[in-house]
């Protein structure tokens, strides 16, 4: 039967920043659930969630023996660590900002 | 053989206290102080500017005190960059310490040559910022390249027990001693991929033993109050265990090492350090015992011919202030002192320079992305502005505090501060042009 939960469910996140760059990589705690995130975690379903924080493109990649996806977020971080008036000049939070997403999986 | 590699410092500001368990107790070959990032680099250069003496990091000697006894007594080499913009200034300073500890026949070196300031001209492009270097209108502070492990190599094949350097490439500080004591040679790219992988899990310390992880209910982690930093046990083959002190807090965990081979990391394939183009994509990651993670699979491809530079410019002043609401109706006051802040900036004053304005507790960190659903009842306002003038700066302060009386009701705990700031861009230059060099002060 398919639900939707929370990203955070079923998966984990860390966040990184260089310059003007974010990535967020995104592991599922169980190997079944890396096909929903792979099917679902997109770029277009990232851009339209998180629309006016990201200006520039998304690249996406996976590590499927990881059950991992790392997206790397160009012009993310309001122009980086030196120059964001974002409180979180880094951009540490982004992962909490995915894991906030829902998906559909088959239990 | 095995050689065993330790965290002392994950970043400029990381806790003393688990680096001198860890030395005492690790039985380590080599212990990295990891303390530079983009923004501390840029604030080195600038306190060497107001003292010739100053510009590395401000709790070397702290550390230093704290951890060289324990390093002579266990025969662990001390590499770090905590040499920051002032390399031998450090070493200077190391080597009174180790004087005023009665440490005799200690080799301090200092590696220089990342500063290539004098290579920059307005004309260097800044290509990933589509600008040259006089284009960004601002007055350049620093210029630093990132150096490799050979760079470090000459100081340890000299003998040297403290190795300090300004801006080298964060796993390049662990792939060094790995190099010297496995003769890696410098076009072993499997090898050196193999080194890279095992400095950047460790380059962050607690990073990989639960700390920037814990989140209750979800991951937890033992003893995060005295979380012990990592280890890592390296054979010749590039393979390793990550893991830590027995009974220091924190844990070592796939999930963990999952987390950290991908932080700060875009192609997982191609990560590219002064020393080799790693490719981390096919990295097998299995537990070990308790605490134990073993890692291996890490490739690599031949190094850049060119080298990454942290070019920094003067920031201006970032001046930040806030005041807080609680109670009922705390949203709606706090978003209308928002609104009669920017309106007297911007109209008032006719301040065009960039201005947030956020509702901590309502929307703040993620408010540009979306709007969390909020009842909330307790809110500050929090004002940024990136000033061109100090009389700027101090202008947002006192709009934020004469809120105080002429704004909403109940508005209290106004704060305000003003800092420089420095901002950062990346050039290359070919390797040829820069010159490492290693001196070496005997105590």
């Amino acid at each position: 039967m398919t639900r939707r939960v929370p990203l955070r469910a079923i998966a984990h996140a860390r966040a990184g920043d260089k310059g003007n760059r974010s990535n967020v990589a995104v592991f599922v705690y169980a190997p079944r659930h890396y096909a929903a995130i792979e099917a679902q975690l997109t770029p277009e379903r990232l851009e339209a969630a998180f629309g006016r924080l990201l200006r520039g493109p998304i690249r996406r990649f996976e590590l499927e023996h990881l059950g991992g996806l790392n997206f790397v977020m160009d012009e993310a971080l309001e122009g980086g660590v030196n120059e964001s008036l974002n409180l979180d000049s880094h951009g540490k939070s982004w992962s909490f900002l995915l894991l906030g997403l829902e998906v559909e999986v088959d239990d | 053989m095995t050689i065993r590699l330790g965290t002392g410092a994950g970043f400029s500001a990381d806790r003393l206290d688990p680096a001198v368990d860890l030395v005492a107790r690790g039985r380590l070959d080599a212990i990295v102080f990891e303390c530079i990032g983009e923004r501390t680099l840029a604030f080195g250069h600038r306190d060497r500017m107001a003292d010739p003496e100053a510009g590395y990091n401000p709790l070397l000697e702290r550390r230093l005190r704290a951890v060289l006894p324990l390093c002579v007594v266990h025969g662990t080499r001390l590499i770090t960059n905590m040499g920051v913009a002032n390399p031998r200034g450090a070493a200077t300073k190391a080597a009174e310490v180790a004087a005023a500890l009665g440490l005799r026949g200690l080799k301090i070196a200092a590696l220089e040559g990342d500063d290539v300031s004098a290579l920059i001209g307005p004309d260097t492009p800044l290509p990933d910022s589509g600008v040259t270097v006089g284009e960004v209108g601002r007055p350049m502070v620093g210029a630093n390249a990132y150096l490799g492990a050979d760079a470090i190599l000459p100081a340890l094949e000299a003998g040297a027990g403290v190795v300090i350097t300004g801006r080298v490439a964060d796993p390049s500080l662990f792939l060094a001693p790995l190099r010297q004591a496995f003769g890696w040679a410098e076009d072993d790219w499997p090898s050196l991929g193999a080194g890279t992988l095992v400095g950047h899990l460790m380059e962050c310390a607690a990073q990989i033993t639960g700390g920037y992880f814990v989140d209750p209910g979800h991951k937890d982690v033992p003893n995060l109050a005295y979380v012990g930093f990592p280890i890592a046990e390296v054979g010749a083959d590039g393979r390793a265990v990550i893991t830590k002190l027995a009974d220091a807090g924190g844990l070592v965990s796939e999930r963990t090492v999952k987390e950290q081979l991908l932080y700060e990391v875009h192609d997982p394939a191609a990560y590219v350090t002064p020393d080799v183009v790693a490719d981390f994509s096919r990295v097998e990651i299995r537990d070990d015992g308790a605490d134990r993670v073993a890692v291996a699979g890490a490739g690599g491809r031949p190094r850049p011919a060119q080298l990454k530079v942290t070019v920094a410019f003067d920031g201006g002043l970032l001046a930040e202030a806030g005041i807080s609401y609680a109670g009922p109706g705390a949203k709606a006051r706090a978003q209308l002192a928002g609104a009669i802040l920017e309106e007297r900036m911007r109209a008032l004053h006719g301040c065009n320079a960039p201005l947030r304005i956020d509702l901590i507790g309502v929307s703040a960190l993620h408010a540009t992305a979306l709007e969390y659903p909020s009842d909330a009842q307790d809110v500050r306002l929090r004002a940024a502005l990136r000033a061109d003038s100090r009389e700027q700066a101090e202008l947002l302060l006192w709009e934020v505090e004469s809120l105080l009386c002429c704004g909403p009701a109940g508005g209290g705990g106004y704060r305000g501060q003003i800092t420089p700031s420095v901002i950062t861009h990346s050039a290359y230059i070919d390797r040829a042009q820069v010159q490492p060099r290693v001196e070496i002060i005997e105590t």
